[in-house]
């Protein structure tokens, strides 16, 4: 890669008392690229995005964004980087006190210090780009369903027009379809906007679909890198099972006879 | 030995306790002095915890200031020492009751619904959502809370004062037959401005200690609805605790002769 990469993380380590979730994770993410972080529940997935986002500290490592090291600033500095990046949780995690279109608007109003009057129609605008009109913007997280709630984590993710954009478990969740339509609104929110995108998953569908570049990750390295049409060729035994879901092979899972 | 090994993990994780609650209390005083400060959420904190606690606080006053007269009056009259008791009513009001009672109240009212607000907020990942949206947990949560609870209770405590003295007024006057006018004298004239200030003085502290015990437990609470609750139970115990230790506390600094 001749230029400089959007997001280089080396050597990150993370343990939590004696259990160590992230050993060593090497990874690059290219200006614009599209990265999918695959593996299995408690890999260290979550943990590594969370590393790079700034809402955990990792034990040791570096992790540069745009060439700028990252790990152990201070909490102003961390808030002007986090100015860059924007994130769609697991459940959404919209706040329930307050109205869709507030949710939408937040970062602009809270974090940017826009009008409420511009920031409405931002967001309106936004919730119009994934796909729901003007008359959800007034309705209450709660009275929405997953999938539209999934819609307006990500009109609250791209609103500030982020330039690298996190997705934690997008699809999770969801029926196929719905799945099928957030990860369409990835494709072409994260095209719009020029952003970079880190996911992770463990839907291969979603993965195929919105990834440049798939990374493996099991027990807290990454074993395996490859654009994303290379994964079914892999020649990994590791990937080899993940991606097509068996229980048998080597990542074996501790059960005990009755 | 296991017996010496368990006493030592209790002491070593009251200490870390200690200390995560010293660097809370720290970062949340520092954030309450640097902008931005979110004054219309402190606004509709100061209304959450003040003007809806009014009736709760209201009704324990009063009964409050009903039952110390007729106990007093049940005492005194053994004496023949029935003209003390309206000091007695005012003393015991405003320097102890009404902060206490009041505090016990807004801490089993507010500190619960804190917590509780702060922990669902932290398991759904709406704590960390506001971060990325670049927006300091602290200072939007946090400190709004903690300064309303500042700012309430001394006003609630007075309003419990005067509820509370004007009960012992209805049972003293209505029931044990004392002259309102002589009453209303004998109150005027043991009140001075040392007591309900120093019961103020007590509200302010237990405001700062019942929602920082909220936001405390909240913020860290974990593991969905059971972490949930256990964070509810931890706020509204340590709060209710901390309330009566730092009481004794203020009382001995504040009357120190």
């Amino acid at each position: 890669m001749s230029q400089q990469p959007k997001i280089s993380v080396r050597g990150l380590k993370k343990s939590f008392g004696s259990k160590v979730v992230l050993d060593g994770i090497d990874l690059d993410v290219g200006v614009g690229e599209s990265v999918v972080v695959i593996g299995g529940s408690g890999t260290g997935k979550s943990v590594m995005v969370k590393c790079i986002i700034g809402l955990m500290e990792p034990d040791s490592g570096s992790i540069k964004i745009d060439g700028e090291e990252v790990t152990g600033r201070t909490r102003s500095d961390r808030e002007r980087l986090m100015q860059k990046f924007g994130m769609l949780f697991q459940g959404s995690a919209l706040f329930d006190s307050l109205r869709v279109w507030q949710n939408v608007a937040f970062g602009l109003i809270q974090g940017r210090g826009m009008e409420a009057a511009a920031a409405k129609e931002v967001a309106i605008h936004t919730l119009g780009a994934v796909g729901l009109g003007p008359e959800i913007g007034e309705l209450w997280p709660a009275e929405l369903s997953g999938g539209m709630q999934k819609r307006v984590g990500l009109a609250r993710a791209i609103a500030a027009k982020p330039e690298i954009i996190i997705f934690d478990e997008p699809t999770t969740g969801l029926d196929p379809i719905m799945g099928d339509v957030i990860n369409d609104l990835i494709i072409k929110c994260v095209r719009d906007l020029g952003a970079t995108a880190v996911s992770i998953t463990h839907d291969m569908a979603s993965a195929h679909k919105i990834a440049d570049r798939i990374a493996m990750i099991y027990k807290g390295r990454i074993i395996w890198e490859g654009p994303a049409k290379t994964i079914d060729q892999s020649g990994n035994p590791y990937v080899d099972q993940f991606i097509h879901g068996r229980g048998q092979g080597p990542i074996q899972m501790e059960v005990r006879a009755l | 030995m296991e017996f010496l090994a368990s006493i030592g993990r209790v002491f070593f994780a009251f200490l870390g306790a200690t200390g995560r609650l010293a660097l809370f209390t720290v970062s949340t005083l520092s954030h309450a002095f640097r902008p931005p400060i979110y004054a219309r959420l402190i606004g509709r904190q100061i209304i959450d915890i003040g003007y809806y606690s009014l009736p709760v606080v209201g009704l324990t006053a009063i009964f409050t200031g009903m039952v110390l007269t007729l106990q007093t009056h049940t005492g005194f009259s053994r004496f023949a020492a029935e003209s003390a008791i309206p000091n007695v009513v005012v003393l015991s009001m405003t320097r102890e009751l009404g902060p206490v009672i009041a505090g016990l109240m807004v801490a089993g009212r507010i500190g619960a619904a804190i917590a509780a607000e702060l922990g669902t907020m932290r398991v759904t990942d709406q704590i960390d959502a506001l971060s990325t949206l670049s927006t300091n947990p602290y200072k939007y949560l946090v400190v709004p809370r903690v300064v309303a609870g500042i700012i309430t209770l001394p006003i609630l405590v007075l309003i419990a004062d005067i509820i509370g003295i004007f009960g012992g007024y209805l049972v003293g006057t209505y029931k044990l037959g004392y002259n309102p006018s002589a009453f209303l004298q004998h109150c005027a004239d043991a009140l001075q401005a040392r007591d309900w200030i120093s019961g103020l003085i007590k509200a302010a502290v237990f405001g700062f200690i019942i929602t920082l015990m909220g936001c405390y437990h909240g913020y860290h609470s974990k593991g969905g609805a059971q972490g949930v609750g256990a964070a509810t139970t931890y706020a509204v115990v340590s709060g209710s605790i901390m309330i009566l230790l730092f009481n004794y506390i203020l009382t001995a600094l504040l009357f120190s002769e």
